[in-house]
């Protein structure tokens, strides 16, 4: 276990030096000292309001990297979160802010109208490469695009707040569909968050998201299945799994996920209650990267999701000091680039070594260590 | 196997499948030139009934064609790098590299700069994405989707380094290109200079005189001549010679073998990975240039100015089947399509665009028909129906139509004709020397 921990945690530690040299490079090209820099940013993280922060914008990060992992898993590229995100959380505004209904109900039906809206969405391209073979990374690629065309035109022809004149934007959702604050909750605890600071009610639902994630994909039949499919598609397909219905069910799966993106926004977020120009337009492409960080695992995903938005929360006053915060951008960039090349190279080292310890296990010991990694890549037969 | 390394695009023999394919089989170069004129046809029905004379003027294919060169330079820088075999989904972000580095270059040198700005900006993405895919073999997708979040993170860094204290500057752009490129009219056709002296202008002549196909020829044909900056007619030079490269020359054959069967490239001496650095430097070069003509039209670095172009070239490389004729065509569809947005009555334009879009839906719907494709057939058609029917409704259509009007044929077309279209063999797989496959 300690191992497996150990194991897990070189690649990201290499991963997160090669960032912060790579953004200590930048600074000190751009005439800055990357210790104040550094010290700036830790100071800033280190209160409890900025913890709180953190764990905020954190909670839609963590859903949108659970949503693009189920496609990870069976090596199905969901760049469409974005739009199937977008097109929900319209829709969830919408609705919501149409009918009305008793609290607890009328949070849940929000919620229903973006999973099923954001799974429809999806399932357009799951039909396209099912029964077209179009690349899902191409159509869902087009679909982003087609989406917030339409979700623009939507938004502005129909949905449209009338009283709102100047934006484009939807009715305020009434209060029976807001999460309330969790303040009061954690004060029950001997936790006192003072004044201004507000832990956002979406955070057990994401809780509750990574978990059935976790049983799904690692002790469900049908998780096996996917992984199964992900991992050897030949070996799935023998075992009885229908690799086209597996494909739709996994693409719609993801898509559903992906339409609960935008609800800790919509339903917890007191700056939001609404969809509009404002609304956050991007996290699907924020969850592709905690995914890729995360390697698809839902505690991997929710550290790769708190480490995001610590970045974020931390070079949030580097310009006060007249630090350019953009520096957050490129560490996050050459964190998710040097981490992905660190994992494929322990993966292939990892892949080598079993290769050659199998050797050894039935021919003996090798007789020259040149030719037994050529026999691990696989260029001798 | 050999066969498809020495003549990917080699096609097999005419006398098989359906008619409409043994039709399209036997025009295949020339498919985007009927395809073209068939567009033209179709675009003169849609300004005779829509009475909107500017939906083929040949003010709005100049600017179709300056819309174009950006999505056609992505598509290019695409060709490169899947015709070695990298998939490159980082060619955004190659752009957005080249846009910083042009706005850059254009306000500190001149113009010209920008354009070899360009060229270095993108080509270190390029490189980025070669040191991840060839040297580490990390999957292609996810080494240029890092790319991409990297790369705006890197542009908004240098913007606020260089400009955001200078005049006229901010961190979201920069203070303004210093100068012009210039721009060049044909003479005896568009009515150039020559020497001093100012020659006729015979296409322009016709096309005011609003004659039924022939003036949308003469609009498009002058279009395509007069006023062009420089930069668009080197980028167009570009798109030909690095056909005549990659088809022509033993480095493009070294190129193409690399991506259709790199074990075999590997066997006759050639590094397969050398060659995948090369193509991926020229990729990310080719992307940057396209960044650099958008900084060049705008005459300043704005922050998102590539808004997606990058994804509508790799798009467009799909539709051209891996072709440069094909993906040059795709580009001219899209520019074309954005392009009516930046003229004057740009509400017309776009009922003319949706007229002209469902005709030519229709009209691919009796081409499925021929095919005996009923399903795809049915639902072309019924697409095409909604367009007419909006033509008919919406007097006032909103812009978002054309906003996602490329990104809908995109999707129409690469699903129906999905088993004509060939990429290359070992496209996205990771190669290491002495490998088998």
């Amino acid at each position: 276990m300690l191992r497996k921990l150990t194991g897990a945690l070189t690649a990201p530690i290499i991963a997160g030096a090669v960032a912060i040299i790579a953004s200590s490079i930048a600074l000190v090209i751009s005439g800055n000292s990357p210790v104040t820099a550094f010290r700036e940013m830790w100071m800033t993280i280190d209160s409890t309001e900025s913890v709180v922060v953190i764990i905020n914008s954190a909670v839609p990060f963590y859903v949108a990297g659970v949503a693009v992992a189920i496609g990870f898993q069976m090596n199905l590229f969901n760049i469409g979160a974005n739009g199937q995100y977008q097109l929900g959380a319209l829709f969830a505004a919408a609705a919501g802010a149409a009918v009305s209904l008793p609290a607890p109900l009328h949070v849940a039906f929000v919620l229903l109208v973006a999973v099923v809206v954001a799974g429809l969405w999806a399932a357009i391209a799951g039909l396209l490469k099912v029964y077209r073979n179009v690349n899902e990374v191409i159509s869902t690629i087009m679909l982003n695009y087609v989406a917030v065309g339409l979700s623009a035109f939507l938004v502005s022809e129909y949905f449209r707040n009338n009283d709102v004149k100047l934006v484009a934007e939807t009715k305020k959702l009434p209060a029976s569909a807001q999460l309330p604050a969790l303040n009061r909750l954690l004060e029950v605890f001997g936790l006192n968050l003072g004044d201004g600071v507000v832990l956002q009610g979406f955070l057990p639902i994401a809780i509750v998201l990574g978990i059935g994630y976790y049983l799904l994909l690692y002790r469900a039949r049908f998780g096996f299945e996917l992984r199964l499919s992900g991992l050897n598609p030949a070996a799935a397909t023998t075992a009885g799994v229908k690799p086209r219905a597996m494909i739709l069910k996994t693409i719609v799966l993801s898509g559903c996920i992906a339409g609960l993106i935008g609800m800790s926004d919509l339903l917890a977020d007191p700056q939001y209650h609404k969809y509009g120009d404002q609304f956050p337009k991007t996290l699907g492409f924020t969850g592709l990267a905690l995914a890729l960080l995360g390697r698809n695992h839902p505690g991997g995903i929710a550290a790769a999701a708190i480490v995001w938005a610590t970045i974020e929360r931390a070079t949030q006053r580097l310009s006060l000091i007249g630090i350019p915060q953009e520096i957050g951008t490129i560490l996050q960039g050459s964190f998710l680039l040097a981490a992905v090349i660190v994992y494929e190279v322990v993966r292939r080292r990892n892949n080598e070594q079993t290769a050659r310890e199998a050797s050894r296990a039935v021919h003996g010991p090798p007789p020259d260590p040149g030719l037994s990694s050529a026999n691990a890549a696989g260029a001798l037969p | 196997m050999t066969a498809a390394v020495v003549n990917p695009s080699s096609t097999p023999s005419s006398t098989s499948g359906p008619l409409s394919m043994r039709l399209l089989r036997m025009m295949d170069g020339r498919t985007t030139l009927i395809v073209a004129g068939l567009g033209v046809l179709i675009v003169s029905l849609a300004r005779v009934i829509s009475g909107d004379n500017d939906l083929t003027s040949s003010g709005t294919f100049g600017v179709a064609l300056r819309t174009a060169m950006p999505i056609a330079m992505a598509g290019l820088a695409g060709l490169y790098a899947e015709r070695s075999g990298t998939v490159n989904i980082g060619l955004e972000g190659m752009m957005i590299m080249g846009t910083i580095f042009a706005g850059w270059w254009g306000w500190y040198f001149n113009p010209w700069m920008a354009l070899l700005g360009g060229l270095v900006g993108g080509m270190l993405g390029g490189l980025l994405h070669a040191l991840a895919t060839v040297t580490f073999g990390v999957n292609h997708i996810v080494s240029g989707f890092a790319i991409n979040i990297l790369a705006p993170g890197i542009a908004r860094f240098m913007g606020n380094e260089l400009f955001s204290q200078e005049e006229g500057g901010s961190i979201t752009n920069s203070p303004g290109n210093k100068g012009d490129i210039g721009r060049f009219t044909m003479p005896f056709t568009s009515g150039g200079d020559l020497f001093g002296w100012k020659t006729p202008d015979p296409l322009g002549w016709i096309e005011k005189k609003q004659w039924f196909v022939l003036s949308d020829i003469s609009g498009l044909l002058r279009g395509l001549t007069a006023a062009l900056t420089l930069d668009i007619i080197i980028a167009v030079g570009l798109v030909i010679l690095s056909w005549y490269v990659l088809w022509r020359t033993p480095f493009g054959l070294r190129l193409r073998s690399a991506g259709e069967k790199p074990s075999a490239t590997d066997s006759l001496g050639v590094s397969v990975a050398r060659i995948r650095y090369e193509a991926m430097a020229l990729s990310g070069a080719m992307a940057g240039f396209g960044g650099a003509i958008m900084v060049l039209f705008s005459n300043r670095y704005q922050e998102g100015q590539t808004g997606g172009r990058g994804f509508l070239g790799l798009a467009t490389l799909i539709l051209g089947n891996w072709r440069p004729g094909g993906m040059l065509g795709g580009a001219g569809l899209f520019g074309y399509a954005s392009g009516i947005t930046l003229r004057t009555t740009p509400e017309n334009l776009v009922r003319g665009l949706i007229l002209a879009a469902a005709m030519a839906l229709v009209v691919s719907a009796f081409w499925a028909l021929l095919n005996k494709k009923y399903v795809v057939a049915g639902i072309v058609l019924a697409i095409g129906l909604v367009g007419i029917y909006s033509y008919a409704v919406f007097e006032k259509p909103n812009n978002q139509f054309v906003y996602i009007f490329p990104y809908i044929v995109v999707l129409v077309v690469v699903s129906a004709r999905n088993q004509s279209l060939r990429p290359p063999a070992a496209e996205g797989i990771p190669y290491f020397k002495g490998q088998q496959g």
